[in-house]
């Protein structure tokens, strides 16, 4: 317990830290500002302002309308053979312009919709504090392993295992509360400026119970990334191990087996891409079709699916994951430690 | 007397796929008594730090027996952890804490209160630079630390790897006042260094190691008694005549280190014989006089890792016991 104490106060002291959770208010709030602005609430007179314009606008186009006829019916007059192709047939009398072309709807502002648009904003807030969470959980550990601070401490508890399960409960601790309190400032956030600056219509409990969800799978995601990172660098006994090995399998799963299962037209080959699966995650599932099935020239055709749907998702992360935290433990256990 | 640190046929192997195995402790044995500061001595590469890293458990030997106060180990490492303070060879610590937080850090891990970090900043001295960075540390305030590190838990068995290593001469005396004191109030001190005027200073017993195996272990003076025998001094009327005495010498069968002035002796057993081989040979000895050695040269007698001139010696060039004929000389000084 006194361990846990410390490493929390360990994790708390470090510089990284506390610039990080500094850099990612900062960023988060940023967002929530500029978005704030973007978004305009449609109160009565701005629908009616709307409304104003588009029907000035359809005024406009009958004159502009009425003009070309009678510059077409002079030009006739004249004795001018070609109106047919200046001013269309019959002096394009049949184009007048009809009222619903100038729908009020274009002339809005653009207004967030809270039940609609925050699934999206949950992502976004999910990707920025993963990377937090990734960089802080991978320079905990690597920095205790490249400045001897893991050899001192064990020195003082000289159970492995039990050390590193403590660092790496204190920093999932640390990364869920850091989670958990800007969530909740996030959804706030968004809840405020639906309210004031959008709309917050039919948010019923349900659309609740369904961004908790959303919500509860972010901070999962978030969790994972912070272990994972951390079992990097734990078994690397270096920060830059984790980054280096996030870098590889980037390049290895995004671009190298893109390119592979390309060339090689193995069929829904982005089921072996990992963003498949944290995107399906996120979005509950993912469909991946395959157009190579269809042949077009027998007309239109439903191509091949494959849905992953985000208990696989599950499965995938939550085993590679598992694989790399067995890894760390594990070396722990067995490597000497100099 | 009862033993505080017992080590029996330790050995720890390194195996390379590039360089095949090395043998770091190869049957090493080491006993430390209760209330002693006992030196760990030996060339660089021999294996005190494989050693003291294996007894601190961050090393998994591959055979042997290690006991600390009675327990063994690495079985009872957990319990006998909190006797046992140690900095193992140039202790590096978190560049961005100051001392007094990575002090506190360690104190709360190990369940101390926290007036025993400020007792041991005063102890070594630092107590009023405590609160800046370990970065801006310099060399001896960063080894100050890692002592202040070791006496935080005020352990039975103080397991120092070369404390000394960046002193200043001030502080390497207040070193040795520390130390003595400790052992007076009755911890045990293991201390490894390569300074040995203050091995002899201060150590109640040493223990020599030389590539893995122990060469020589017992009490200072005794140790010294053992390995002064024969030791002489011989000074010739003519220096230019050393040379040749030095061969004729050696051809005696005894071991001759030449000094610009004088030759140095060892494995003498009656200095008579001496004066009468030179006079055999027309030499006439002015000065014949048995050495009380030093530690130093008792060291470098039992690795056989005295500068030789015109060679340089490699590191693990130096004394093996146990294989006749596979040292680097062939003494016979093991223990
Ligand atoms: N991790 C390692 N891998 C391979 N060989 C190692 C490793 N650590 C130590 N050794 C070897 O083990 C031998 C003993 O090293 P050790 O560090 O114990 O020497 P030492 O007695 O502390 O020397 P010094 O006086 O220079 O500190 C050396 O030959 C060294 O090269
Ligand atoms: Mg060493």
């Amino acid at each position: 317990m006194s361990l846990y104490v410390t490493e929390l106060r360990r994790l708390g002291k470090r510089r990284l830290t506390r610039l990080l959770l500094v850099l990612l208010l900062l960023g988060l709030a940023t967002v929530a500002t500029a978005f704030s602005f973007s978004s305009h609430q449609l109160s009565k007179e701005v629908v009616a302002a709307a409304q104003v314009e588009s029907d000035a606008q359809y005024q406009r186009a009958v004159e502009d309308w009425k003009k070309t006829v009678a510059d077409c019916d002079a030009a006739k007059a004249r004795g001018d053979q070609n109106t047919e192709d200046r001013y269309g047939p019959n002096c394009g009398r049949d184009w007048q312009p009809q009222p619903e072309m100038f729908d009020p709807k274009w002339n809005l502002p653009y207004q967030f919709d809270f039940r609609a648009e925050f699934p999206t904003f949950i992502a976004v807030f999910a990707g920025a504090v993963a990377l937090f969470a990734f960089i802080v959980g991978a320079s905990y550990v690597g920095a205790e392993w490249s400045t001897g601070g893991m050899m001192n401490l064990l020195l003082w508890r000289p159970k492995r295992l039990a050390v590193l399960g403590t660092k790496l409960a204190a920093l999932l601790t640390t990364v869920l509360g850091v989670s958990l309190v800007l969530g909740a400032f996030w959804t706030f956030a968004f809840w405020l400026i639906g309210r004031y600056r959008g709309t917050t219509a039919k948010v019923t409990a349900g659309v609740w119970r369904s961004i908790g969800l959303d919500g509860l799978r972010a901070v999962g995601l978030i969790l994972l990334v912070g272990a994972v990172a951390f079992a990097l660098a734990s078994l690397g006994r270096h920060t830059a191990m984790a980054l280096g090995a996030a870098v590889a399998v980037f390049a290895i799963s995004e671009i190298g087996i893109r390119i592979a299962v390309n060339v090689l037209s193995v069929p829904f080959g982005d089921r072996y891409v990992l963003s498949t699966y944290a995107q399906s995650w996120f979005m509950k599932q993912v469909e991946l079709f395959d157009y190579d099935t269809c042949q077009f020239a027998k007309g239109a055709c439903e191509p091949a699916k494959l849905v992953v749907t985000w208990q696989q998702s599950a499965l995938v992360l939550g085993v590679g994951a598992a694989a790399v935290l067995i890894g760390a433990f594990w070396s722990m256990r067995r490597r000497d430690i100099s | 007397m009862s033993a505080v640190l017992e080590i029996e046929g330790l050995r720890k192997t390194y195996r390379s796929r590039k360089r095949g195995v090395r043998h770091a402790l190869d049957g090493f044995d080491m006993r430390v008594e209760a209330g002693q500061v006992h030196g760990f001595l030996g060339p660089n590469g021999s294996g005190k730090t494989t050693t003291l890293r294996t007894l601190l458990g961050l090393i998994r030997p591959n055979g042997g027996r290690m006991a600390i106060l009675g327990q063994e180990l690495p079985q009872a490492l957990p319990a006998v952890a909190g006797q046992v303070g140690a900095i193992v060879e140039s202790p590096q610590f978190f560049p961005h804490f100051s001392a007094r937080d990575t002090l506190g850090l360690l104190a709360q891990a190990g369940e101390l209160p926290r007036q025993r970090v400020d007792e041991v900043l005063e102890l070594v001295g630092l107590r009023d630079r405590a609160g800046e960075r370990v970065k801006t540390y310099s060399l001896g305030m960063k080894q100050r630390l890692a002592v202040a590190s070791a006496l935080l838990k005020n352990p039975k068995l103080l397991i120092l790897d070369e404390p000394a290593n960046g002193l200043d001469p001030g502080g390497i005396r207040e070193m040795r006042g520390l130390m003595r004191d400790l052992a007076t109030a009755g911890m045990t001190v293991v201390l490894s260094s390569h300074i040995l005027g203050e091995i002899q200073l201060i150590c109640d017993s040493v223990t020599i190691i030389s590539l893995g195996r122990r060469v020589a272990f017992g009490p200072v003076d005794e140790v010294l008694a053992a390995h002064s025998q024969g030791a002489v001094r011989v000074r010739l009327e003519a220096v230019t005549d050393l040379p040749q005495a030095a061969e004729t010498l050696t051809r005696a069968g005894i071991r001759v280190t030449a000094e610009p002035d004088h030759l140095m002796l060892a494995g003498v057993d009656k200095p008579a014989a001496v004066s009468r081989v030179l006079a055999e040979q027309g030499l006439y000895v002015s000065e014949l006089t048995p050495v009380a050695v030093d530690l130093e040269s008792v060291f470098l007698e039992l690795t056989a890792t005295a500068p030789v001139p015109g060679q340089h010696r490699q590191v693990d060039q130096s004394m093996k016991v146990g294989e006749p004929g596979s040292g680097a000389t062939t003494g016979g000084w093991g223990a």
